[in-house]
């Protein structure tokens, strides 16, 4: 099957309970025709990791409020590497200062989607950068 | 900030990883490789092999090869039912008490894929996510992509996949289902029926369908009002009479093979819990060993080999119809087709005409199951 979905994790980790964001996404990723892998709120960057090993993601998106981002995404960047996952796209949304984004980019993260980001632009983005497995 | 801010340099691309690498690589090889860290105990090979199964790679095909002889140990066990029901939080109370066990358990979560943009929502992770830390624990969703039934065509081969990297367990969720999804029956040893309280009369009960090849009914939500009355119900409709054996139609003549007959369950035990407390799922655990236990005598061989005419007839129709569509027979095949669409050839003489334009092929393959 040449063509088939791109396998995409979203996860919300860190304390803050604000998920309609998340929800929206991926819905709408849904719609777009991603095979959308939602793991609710909460999550420590362990069970993030260990959700995109077992479910063979091609990309994690990490939906952060709680301005924990430059805690969380390292360590999350960190353990998919550990666990041989470097191939894995790994994009953030949320509220992330513009200040941050070079230390999330060096961190490993691909991509910061702000408010204002349609779901169309995030499709486009992980359909251009992902590359599916066979 | 409306655009996304693309990082500046390219994505490191992991040796062996590019394009290039792909394309050299013998499917044959890299299947043996991802199999054999499988067999070790390795998540991540794991992990792939199960995408190259939903891909249905020629990776997936080498593989299974190696590891099918090693399946066949694990307990499998379907839990079906209607959406909310509370599947998956039951199937995450089972994998505590499993756990505490010390017993090794992998879950297949099937959901259903949009049938207009072929995109899911996988969700029945959220209540099962407790168990990151624990390498025993393996959990796998899946999308249906277009399959009816309530699994995903390549469910059973995942499965089985899981059962050669040697969990004790495989629980298979279906997607929430209706009346009449029963193919998970087909897939697992031990077919659980989740009901809520209330779900409906004494008639709902008698209907034919997903509580025959029940062969545990779980009434979940047991502290809602009505469980008990619900669960008495089950019991008085479903112990009544267990319905008789179909007699096989495998290989009948001019039949089209639909899904294979279920043995027979006995009178199915009908169970109570609270999945969201725990309050009966211990209850559970010691039903399904016990009908493991039970299975393991001529019924048990008789809903193995139900298992495998099921899955070598699904791989069959998808070779066929993958060989109609091959190269020089696919402009045939589009003009029968469009005989059939136009009236001007029925759908019978349709199939016949195009298993003719096979048979030469199919006559080299040598002893073939329709061989008469």
């Amino acid at each position: 099957m040449a063509d088939r979905p791109l396998k995409v994790l979203i996860a919300k980790p860190g304390l803050d309970g604000h998920d309609r964001g998340a929800k929206v996404l991926a819905r709408g990723l849904r719609d777009e025709g991603f095979e959308v892998v939602y793991t609710g709120l909460r999550q420590t960057p362990e069970m993030v990791a260990t959700a995109a090993l077992q479910e063979d993601v091609d990309v994690v998106g990490l939906s952060i409020l709680s301005g924990a981002h430059l805690t969380l995404v390292p360590r999350i960047t960190k353990l998919l590497r550990e666990n041989g996952l470097d191939d894995v796209l790994v994009t953030v949304g949320g509220i992330i200062p513009d200040v941050d984004v070079p230390a999330l980019t060096e961190a490993g993260v691909a991509a910061v989607f702000g408010p204002g980001t349609t779901i169309a632009q995030v499709a486009e983005f992980l359909r251009a950068n992902a590359r599916a497995r066979e | 900030m409306a655009e996304p801010t693309e990082a500046a340099s390219t994505r490191p691309d992991p040796a062996g990883r590019g394009p290039a690498a792909h394309a050299a690589a013998e499917p044959a090889a890299r299947a043996e490789a991802l199999a054999d860290a499988a067999l070790a105990g390795d998540r991540r090979a794991l992990a792939r092999l199960l995408t190259a199964v939903e891909n249905r790679t020629p990776v997936a095909e080498a593989a299974l090869r190696r590891l099918y002889p090693t399946a066949g140990r694990a307990h499998l066990v379907g839990i079906t039912g209607p959406p909310g029901a509370g599947k998956s939080t039951l199937v995450a109370a089972l994998i505590e008490k499993v756990r505490a066990a010390g017993r090794t358990v992998a879950v297949i979560a099937v959901d259903p894929s949009s049938p207009i943009t072929g995109g899911a929502l996988l969700g029945d992770r959220v209540r099962m996510q407790a168990y990151a830390g624990d390498r025993d624990v393996f959990i796998r969703s899946m999308a249906s992509r277009g399959h009816a039934g309530g699994l995903a065509s390549t469910t059973t081969t995942a499965a089985a996949i899981m059962d050669a990297a040697g969990f004790d367990l495989i629980l298979i969720e279906t997607i929430g289902t209706g009346q009449s999804e029963v193919e998970v029956a087909a897939a697992a040893d031990t077919t659980v029926v989740l009901e809520a309280p209330e779900s409906g009369d004494e008639v709902q009960a008698i209907k034919a369908g997903l509580l025959e090849v029940a062969d545990l009914v779980v009434v979940n939500k047991g502290d809602r009002p009505g469980a008990q009355r619900t669960a008495a119900q089950l019991r008085a409709m479903l112990t009544g009479s267990a319905p008789k054996a179909d007699p096989p139609t495998a290989g009948d003549a001019g039949q089209v093979p639909g899904p294979p007959p279920r043995p027979r369950p006995t009178r199915p035990e009908v169970l109570i819990t609270t999945a969201s407390t725990g309050e009966g799922v211990a209850e559970l655990l010691a039903a399904l060993d016990r009908h493991r236990a039970a299975a393991r005598d001529s019924l048990g061989a008789e809903a193995r080999l139900v298992r495998a005419e099921a899955q070598v007839w699904a791989i069959l129709g998808d070779r066929l119809r993958s060989s109609l569509r091959d190269g020089a027979r696919r402009m045939a095949t589009d003009e029968v087709l469009a005989a059939v669409a136009d009236h001007r050839l029925d759908p019978y003489a349709a199939a016949d005409r195009l298993l003719a334009t096979l048979g030469a092929s199919i006559g080299q393959a040598g002893a073939t199951p329709t061989e008469r």
